[in-house]
């Protein structure tokens, strides 16, 4: 398999796709991203059929705070474009490079998460807006908290990633997985622009 | 062969044309990230004040947040490349499905509300 990849020349220059294991990777992975974009879809349909039943709780423009949901929305968005420059630095075999830029991208979705935790914590205490209060409660906190674990397991895995390989270089087993897991942190990104539009501008706007 | 697995490289077998190629990638990802930037601080607005009329608000933070999501998948994971045949193919699948998806749940839910 990977006797078929000429590296007398130096790095490939696709070196995610180099291998067949790279190239097995990157078709399963997008395969389970098609798969995640419909699991959210029926997050974003229930919450958009139950956003109504609010059951004399908060409603969403009783609970959202527009200036922290921009600042969260900048995290994520700077986060996706550190990525993708990490991913170039990959291609180009700067390996100190493409850690650096990961290392910001963890450094900025830490903060994301911090937010979101922080966000959360003040409508249970500030609002008594908990899980169970009303429909729409509940179809927030899935929603939302539904995201938010799949920020925390990105966060998990490219940490684990960089602690792995801190000292390897790029070779042709780990370009694979760093690259698949920039496309999962974009992907993050493209839920949360849903998320910041139906869930929060949609709640204070309409 | 399989040594060359875990081999790390001192140089990178790019050739001038694809150094060239990248180089220009990279200034087109940061206009695209600018220009995400810009659309993020548009829907915000619309919502934030009256610049939008208040009936058109909803459907133009719909829009901006369609074409953000477009750029992000064309230009962030790359599906615009012309190696991208098969993971066009599973999002696109993906998101087919996503629409009825959605509608079905909204009327379902909403019809039926408590």
């Amino acid at each position: 398999m990977a006797g078929a990849v000429d590296t007398s020349k130096g790095l490939p220059s696709h070196p995610e796709r180099a291998t067949l294991e790279g190239k097995n990777k990157f078709l399963g992975f997008w395969f389970f991203l098609g798969g995640e974009t419909i699991l959210f879809a029926t997050f974003f349909g229930t919450f958009l059929g139950l956003r109504g039943g609010t059951a004399d709780g908060p409603t969403s423009a009783d609970l959202v705070a527009l200036d922290l949901v921009f600042i969260m929305t900048m995290l994520l968005l700077t986060s996706s474009l550190t990525s993708v420059l990490a991913m170039f630095a990959m291609k180009k075999n700067n390996f100190k490079a493409m850690m650096i830029w990961m290392w910001i991208t963890v450094v900025l979705g830490l903060a994301f998460l911090g937010f979101e935790i922080y966000e959360f914590h003040h409508y249970v205490v500030d609002y008594q807006f908990g899980f169970s209060t009303s429909a729409f409660a509940s179809a927030f906190y899935s929603l939302v908290g539904l995201h938010g674990a799949h920020v925390a397991f990105g966060l998990s895995w490219i940490i684990v990633l960089l602690i792995r390989y801190r000292k390897s270089g790029i070779t042709l087993t780990n370009a694979p997985k760093f690259y698949v897991a920039g496309l999962y942190w974009h992907f993050i990104d493209v839920v949360w622009v849903f998320i910041f539009t139906v869930v929060y501008l949609m709640g204070v706007g309409g | 062969m399989a040594d060359n697995l875990s081999q790390s490289f001192d140089k990178s077998a790019m050739t001038e044309e694809e150094r060239r190629h990248i180089k220009k990638e990279i200034r087109k990802q940061i206009v695209v990230f600018a220009l995400m930037i810009f659309l993020t601080l548009m829907s915000f607005m619309a919502v934030a004040t009256d610049v939008v009329p208040r009936s058109f608000a909803i459907p133009f933070i719909f829009i901006l947040a369609v074409i953000q999501f477009a750029l992000q998948l064309f230009f962030f994971m790359h599906m615009k490349d012309k190696d991208h045949g098969w993971a066009n193919a599973f999002m696109i699948s993906g998101i087919f499905i996503t629409v009825p998806t959605i509608a079905a749940l909204m009327l379902l839910l909403g019809v039926n509300k408590i």
